[in-house]
């Protein structure tokens, strides 16, 4: 009997629709392949990536491939829904799209005539943020921003303010040529696809990995080396290998020289109010001491040669260098391996052994690339020198109370190595490089009926910058840009709902929401927001009187609007990831991406950003009405295309018109804009010319092009700043210099924490509470297959991560006597929780772990009341609160970056007890009425036959 | 055609580099929506949104932690999918003929329409690579994507199973593990590629090539890589050092530089 | 391995009617008219039953038949073969017996063999599993074909060669336990194997690839606690062994016969579910369990 014949050529699909993906941030290219169903429907069959791609090159990872099961999800609102019950309890009425729209315009019309700081618009997991906040500044509010405040803002702020640019997905380690990688804390959902391809390079050449994070899965897992640091320490550590470093000479001094404020001259006299400022010339340029000449010149003069080790006395005042303020603070012995290795739970011997191995590879397996460029003083170099060292930081350094200085720290430490744009180190992927100066100052000044005076957000140079009104108060609802958070550039979502509810600063009328569930995972202290949403004066109103929430799916915020918009899934919409925004660029070219609507909705829902253009020319809002009042952009599309921020530039940089013809960059509209990007597999390209690959900073073939292609107006040289001026003049200001003071109780916050030069002090919580009681530290990590929520309503992925547990390492392990199938109490300072507990050898000893946002409110995303999720699942936020806990001084401090006002939910410290197998994870909560019922009993998803 | 055959033409397997799985479980799920929408059945899922999910995967990722006698314990992300086994056991068990190894290149298939779902075949793999669909009671595994590797519908570029194009770190590879000059053999040859239990005798087509050694710099001693040698010890000292250090860097930045080599490309 | 009830009802009341059938096959004096009807009538409802009830596990009952196909190679088919050809040829057997009063001995014999040959089909389906150590082993088959003989003597009222088949069974039986109880350490079959991770150090599955349960886990791996497998082993043994012999001693054999012959069918369902459940897949080991 032979074998069966089978058919080893069957047709694949019917069609393939190339789209980005949205299962994440990282937003790779995928082919979307359609079949004609039995029922002659033409339907989403299966995906996979777009090898063209220039973030995937083809690879997806497994929520994209799961995009299918996200876009199938029983979860997936409907209607618009009017609420009919309290609030919380999921009870809603569908209405119509007239309805809600009116509805909408009846809340907001009056708000903008006569107080716009009313509304606060707040956008979760928004890819359309150029979008949204060009809306909310044309509505008035100086209320507005994304997640970012609890997400990244750290690592934002810091990566631009020091070197402009930051982790993330902003840049990447030169992954074809790096010989030593190392990582610290950093998660996957963020550039997850190419760090993993990176990675995958870097083992296919055998080069080095080095990871510090105090768990060991993921990326960590696959490191040569392992450093299991405690959390929050990471800066010690990062100064402790700089002071290594500078104690053997091993820097790149002509780097420093050459393109960082190394060499600058810093004022020196503490009487004077410019004490700590640098030495400027009256065009207000930083002056450096010339090694040939011996005269101040400034930094940027043709033939400069700076001098790092000049000194510069003037009337009794000595300035010293940048570099000698750096040399003295960091070569101190509190930074010796020897002081930090009981901190940073690393013996000195292993710190010693990394900074050597690091200086071994940047200075002895240095990389020099044959290719000419010319720097911005003009001077012509013949190679390219690389440091071939790279390092990459995400969340885990970020999401403490010292996560700015941190960030800075490391940055500091590349800088020195001179690892940052040059070869085998860290590289900018275009709209960066692009420094703090060069980007927008917050706005807040709020005109009734008109628009705010400018963006929202952006990087203060000092107090000046502040968005105060002129009495002091604080201008927005989460106190962004104020004495608390002076650089807070993403402003606070996190701040917002408690804000609101304690009318601190002021009132406000609706709160406006987009894709974040506040109510569960995205919020600390989710019980006390809860109870804030629901909250009513005593003449029974809801203390935050309206809020409106726009999401895809029942997610468990849904319960908590009065009105609710549905959006579309990320098939089923037009967006645009563009360069004025945070687009899909790489290293070695800006790149920006759509997503066109693959397949119509079959539900009665709107692309959320078509009703912005509704609502925006219901409101009358300049820039979404014509001349004659009526509605500008039909739809969401319609804006993309036609749309300009400044003349010749628009969302989308490619195939725009030229003179001649299409053009990348800048140019004019083009009413076939979209179907060019459709034709080219829903992205665009441009590359970097070879010349202007490294040192983009500083190299005039790069900086040429980035005018060029509308990047920048005007070419825009900077120099790193090793040494951050504007935290001193936050300094100056506590100090008594200025017009503009902070409240005498921050003033020595202020001092101690916005150092000019990166310094590390002890996560906020430890001096809030009280380290023996809570001698444990607690952290979460996303899984590789979700994010945030929404994995949960896959029902591919939830079968991987349908629970988590507490991990424990041996050390708890062992010492509390649990066993397999064992549950912990989990206390903190301010809550308690119970949950089922595993045992990890591979992690810190004195840290314990969970999976992020796998827990779910019983009756949300569509899921059985007894799903897994609800009953053994379990969040960390209940643990977390976004004030610290009082210590006696009558004061309720932000449990956040006293800096950037970033929420520190990895400061998080905590006690564990046995504790008895309870039914269900605790805490327990009500169900809610699911709006969208529960999912089938049984899945054979098949279209073709 | 339960019986094996004597051998192969080629012999088509996977090679999985677990130095470098990051246990993301993108092969995971680009299986299981190839393999839904493709040969055979629909992979199901039962109670997909209630209490106990669970459904038809053909290929999953196993993490295992690892204490060495020294050092820090250590991670292993570890897939698993059929491993197509020269001595398959899966196929003399079944009863139909159902299950069998093709000739032309050893792919280990189930013809579903001769399977009468007994799942002898499941039990006789130590492996657990072969899973029951519930919905359609046969029994599903991994088919190294036959219908792609040949698929003429397809660039050829992309005539690879699903998991092997889609895994970001290129931890999974195919090829031939019978012809010893082709890359997969070449990858086994030089990173000691492994069989899993050897003892079982099935003699796996799919190999692992294990971890590389890891917390090698908790071990080294100070022969094998010096530690730095100081400069200085204060700043004072530093600055010193910068001094002297300056006067050797090479001369006045403004004059012209000479071309100093030749090109050579990256050296 | 899942205790499946089907697999357990089928093995146990297949084995006891086949065990039944032998004896009727080499009576030399066997009954015949009404008493051989009622004798052969018990035999295949539990034979018959037996094979029907092991179809419920199958995914696609409806192609059973395909399962003929593979005799060759495959003990399943080899069993589908046995069983139908026993069942048969005792089937013409017992017509001559019932209606003809005719003793066609052959026929007997070769029925009688054919109803072992089936017993130890079966008994070879478990025993193959190299994936299942406690079962890959010799006495599996001896304790199956043991176990048949003695039921069927039982069955058929033989009190004395019962007392002793059922006396060897039992020895077979604890043999089985003991040894079987080594063989998945003897069978070097380990996580650190499993996972080639052996060389590195100690390994210890972190997480499994699934937080839900799946076939696998639903399949091959039933985890039952020692303390409990013992106190089952006791009854198991009790009600299959001890008590039917004790009953079998006293007199009126025919009355506690049958009370002997329901014991002993318990015991062996309870010894059966044991024999699943107790049977420590390979696969177990990549979930960290046995």
């Amino acid at each position: 009997m032979g074998q069966p014949r089978i058919d080893t050529s069957p047709a694949v699909s019917d069609e393939v629709r190339k789209t980005t993906c949205y299962m994440c941030a990282c937003r790779c290219g995928i082919d979307v392949h359609m079949k004609v169903g039995p029922d002659g429907e033409k339907r989403v069959a299966y995906i996979e990536g777009n090898r063209d791609h220039p973030v995937n090159r083809g690879v997806l990872c497994a929520k994209g491939s799961a995009g299918i099961m996200q876009h199938n999800a029983p979860s997936r609102l409907r209607a618009p829904l009017k609420r009919v019950g309290p609030r919380g309890s999921g009870e809603f009425e569908e209405i119509s799209w007239d309805e809600a729209m009116q509805i909408a315009t009846d809340w907001l019309e009056p708000l903008r005539e006569t107080a716009p700081e009313k509304l606060a618009f707040f956008t979760g997991r928004d890819q359309s943020q150029s979008f949204t906040s060009f809306w909310a500044q044309n509505f008035g509010t100086p209320n507005y921003a994304a997640h970012g405040g609890f997400c990244s803002v750290n690592m934002a702020a810091a990566g631009i303010y020091t070197m402009g640019g930051a982790f993330w997905e902003f840049g990447q380690p030169d992954w074809d040529h790096t010989k030593l990688f190392m990582i610290f804390g950093v998660a996957e959902d963020h550039d997850s696809n190419p760090i993993k391809m990176g990675l995958g390079k870097i083992k296919a050449r055998g080069a080095k990995v080095i990871g510090v994070n105090p768990i060991r899965t993921g990326y960590n897992a696959i490191a040569d080396d392992w450093v299991g640091i405690t959390p929050g320490t990471d800066g010690l550590f990062i100064l402790s290998l700089v002071h290594e470093l500078l104690r053997a000479g091993k820097i790149d001094l002509d780097y420093l020289a050459r393109y960082t404020n190394a060499p600058v001259l810093v004022n020196g006299d503490p009487k004077l109010p410019e004490h700590g400022l640098f030495l400027r010339n009256e065009s207000d340029k930083p002056l450096v001491m010339d090694r040939d000449t011996g005269k101040l010149t400034p930094f940027d003069q043709p033939g400069v040669k700076p001098d790092l080790a000049a000194t510069y006395r003037r009337a009794g005042n000595t300035h010293r260098t940048v570099m000698h303020h750096l040399a003295e603070r960091y070569l101190d012995s509190r930074y010796a391996p020897d002081a930090v290795a009981k901190t940073c739970g690393v013996p000195a011997a292993k710190i010693r052994r990394i900074a050597a191995e690091i200086a071994h590879v940047a200075f002895e397996q240095a990389i020099e690339i044959d290719q000419p460029w010319t720097d911005f003083r003009g001077e012509r170099h013949e190679t390219m020198k690389g440091r071939p060292v790279s390092f990459h930081a995400m969340r885990g350094i970020s999401a403490h109370s010292n996560g700015f200085q941190t960030a800075r720290a490391l940055h500091v430490l590349q800088i020195l190595l001179g690892s940052v744009e040059t070869p085998g180190g860290f590289r900018f992927k275009p709209p960066y490089p692009k420094p703090a100066t060069a980007h927008p100052k917050p706005h807040c000044k709020v005109t009734p009926g008109k628009p705010l005076d400018g963006p929202h957000l952006g990087f203060v140079q000092g107090p000046d910058d502040l968005a105060l009104r002129d009495d002091g108060t604080p201008a927005r609802i989460d106190k962004a840009f104020t004495w608390e958070n002076p650089m807070s550039a993403h402003g606070l979502m996190h701040m917002v709902i408690s804000n609101a509810h304690a009318g601190d600063p002021y009132r406000i009328d609706t709160l406006f929401m987009y894709m974040a569930n506040m109510a569960w995972n995205s919020s600390m202290n989710t019980r006390g927001v809860m109870e804030m949403l629901t909250d009513t004066d005593a003449s029974g109103n809801y203390v935050i009187p309206r809020i409106i929430y726009s999401d895809a799916y029942s997610s468990e915020m849904v319960a908590y609007a009065d009105l609710v918009l549905p959006d579309t899934t990320y098939l089923e919409r037009h967006d645009c990831i563009s360069l004025l925004d945070r687009p899909i660029s790489e290293a070695d070219a800006a790149a920006d991406a759509i997503r066109w609507p693959v397949v119509e909705p079959d539900r009665d829902v709107r692309c959320f950003q078509l009703v912005l253009c509704d609502l925006g020319a219901r409101l009358c809002l300049p820039g979404f009405v014509n001349e004659d009042g009526s509605q500008k952009y039909a739809d969401y599309a319609d804006y993309i295309t036609h749309h300009e921020r400044r003349p010749g530039i628009g969302p989308l940089a490619g195939w725009r018109m030229g003179e001649t013809g299409l053009t990348g960059g800048r140019g004019g509209v083009n009413e076939a804009q979209i179907d060019s990007y459709i034709a080219n597999g829903g992205f665009w390209t441009a590359h970097i010319p070879e010349e202007g690959q490294y040192y983009k900073p500083w190299n005039t073939a790069y900086q040429d092009w980035a005018v060029e292609i509308g990047l920048y107006d005007a070419p825009a040289p900077y120099l790193f700043q090793l040494y951050v001026e504007p935290l001193r003049r936050f300094q100056l200001a506590a100090e008594g210099h200025g017009q503009r003071q902070p409240p005498d109780y921050l003033r020595e916050r202020i001092k101690a924490t916005l150092d000019p030069l990166p310094i590390w002090y002890a996560p906020l919580e430890d001096g809030h509470v009280d380290p023996e009681a809570f001698p444990v530290h607690a952290l979460t990590q996303r899984p590789m297959a979700m994010y945030h929520s929404w994995g949960s309503q896959n029902a591919w992925l939830r079968q991987i991560h349908g629970h988590n547990p507490l991990y424990l390492p041996t050390n708890l392990w062992q010492r509390h006597g649990f066993a397999e199938g064992d549950w912990a109490r989990v206390t903190s300072a301010h809550g308690e929780i119970t949950v089922p507990v595993a045992h990890m050898a591979a992690l810190n000893e004195n840290t314990v772990w969970t999976w992020n946002a796998i827990g779910k409110r019983k009756g949300a995303w569509a899921l059985d009341k007894d799903a897994p999720e609800a009953t053994k699942g379990f969040l960390l936020n209940h643990l977390i609160h976004e004030l610290l806990p009082p210590k006696g001084d009558g004061l309720r401090w932000a449990n956040s970056d006293p800096i950037t006002g970033q929420a520190a939910w990895f400061d998080l410290r905590v006690k564990i007890e046995k504790a008895a197998a309870p039914d269900e994870a605790h805490p327990v909560f009500q169900p809610q009425i699911s709006p969208v019922g529960e999912g089938p009993d049984e899945l054979r998803w098949k279209i073709g036959s | 055609m339960t019986q094996l055959p004597e051998s192969t033409e080629r012999k088509l397997g996977l090679v999985i580099d677990l130095d470098t799985c990051v246990g993301c479980h993108a092969c995971v799920i680009a299986c299981k929506g190839w393999n839904t929408e493709h040969y055979g059945a629909p992979l199901s899922d039962q109670d997909p949104y209630g209490a106990e999910p669970s459904g038809t995967f053909l290929n999953r990722i196993h993490s295992y932690e690892v204490q060495p006698e020294t050092g820090p314990a250590q991670l292993v992300h570890f897939p698993k999918s059929c491993l197509h086994c020269e001595d398959a056991p899966c196929v003399t068990v079944c009863p139909t003929g159902a299950s069998y190894k093709r000739t032309e290149d050893g792919i280990v298939l189930v013809n579903e329409t001769d399977c009468i779902g007994c799942g002898l075949c499941a039990w006789a793999c130590p492996y657990g690579a072969r899973e029951m669909d519930r919905a359609e009671g046969v029994m599903k595994k991994c088919t190294l994507c036959v219908d792609r590797i040949y698929n003429e519908n397809l660039p050829e570029i992309d005539r690879t199973p699903a998991c092997v194009r889609t895994c970001p770190a290129g931890a999974r590879h195919f090829g031939d593990l019978g012809d010893p000059r082709s890359d997969v053999s070449r990858l086994v040859a030089e990173r000691g590629g492994m069989d899993l239990m050897p003892e079982q005798g099935t003699k796996p087509v799919n190999k692992y090539l294990p971890p590389r050694p890891k917390d090698r710099l908790d071990q080294e001693t100070d022969i094998l890589a010096p530690l730095l040698a100081p400069v200085a010890e204060d700043a004072k000292g530093f600055l010193g050092w910068l001094d002297r250090t300056l006067e050797r860097l090479p001369g006045p930045a403004n004059r012209p530089s000479e071309p100093r080599r030749d090109k050579r490309g990256e050296r | 391995m899942h205790p499946a009830p089907s697999i357990i009802a089928f093995s146990t009341f297949s084995g006891l009617g086949l065990g039944l059938l032998f004896w009727l096959g080499i009576d030399p004096d066997p009954p015949t008219g009404w008493v051989a009807f009622t004798f052969f009538v018990i035999a295949y409802v539990l034979a018959v039953g037996g094979l029907v009830s092991s179809t419920f596990h199958l995914g696609r009952p409806e192609r059973a038949i395909k399962a003929f196909t593979q005799w060759r190679s495959s003990w399943l088919s080899r069993e589908a073969w046995a069983s139908v050809a026993a069942l048969v040829v005792m089937a013409l057997y017992g017509l001559g017996l019932v209606f003809f009063d005719a003793n066609w001995t052959i026929l007997g014999w070769l029925g009688a063999a054919l109803a072992m040959l089936t017993v130890l089909t079966t008994s070879m389906i478990y025993t193959q599993m190299k994936t299942v150590p406690r079962w890959n082993m010799w006495l599996t088959p001896v304790l199956f074909i043991a176990l048949s003989l003695a039921g069927g003597a039982l069955l058929s009222g033989r009190v004395t060669i019962a007392i002793w088949l059922l006396a060897l069974a039992g020895a077979v039986q604890l043999g089985w336990w003991v040894v079987g109880d080594t063989r998945l350490v003897q069978s070097g079959t380990t996580m650190e194997t499993a996972t080639g991770l052996g060389p590195m150090g100690t390994v210890r599955s972190f997480e499994p690839p699934h937080t839900g349960t799946n076939y696998l886990l639903d399949e091959m791996v039933h985890v039952v606690g020692r303390r409990h497998a013992q106190k089952l082993r006791l009854i198991a043994f009790g009600l299959m062994i001890v008590l039917p012999i004790l009953l079998l001693l006293l007199p009126f054999p025919h009355i506690f016969g049958i009370l002997a012959l329901l014991s002993h069918a318990a015991g062996v369902l309870a010894s059966r579910w044991l024999f699943f459940a107790e049977a420590e897949h390979v696969v177990g080991l990549y979930y960290g369990m046995r």
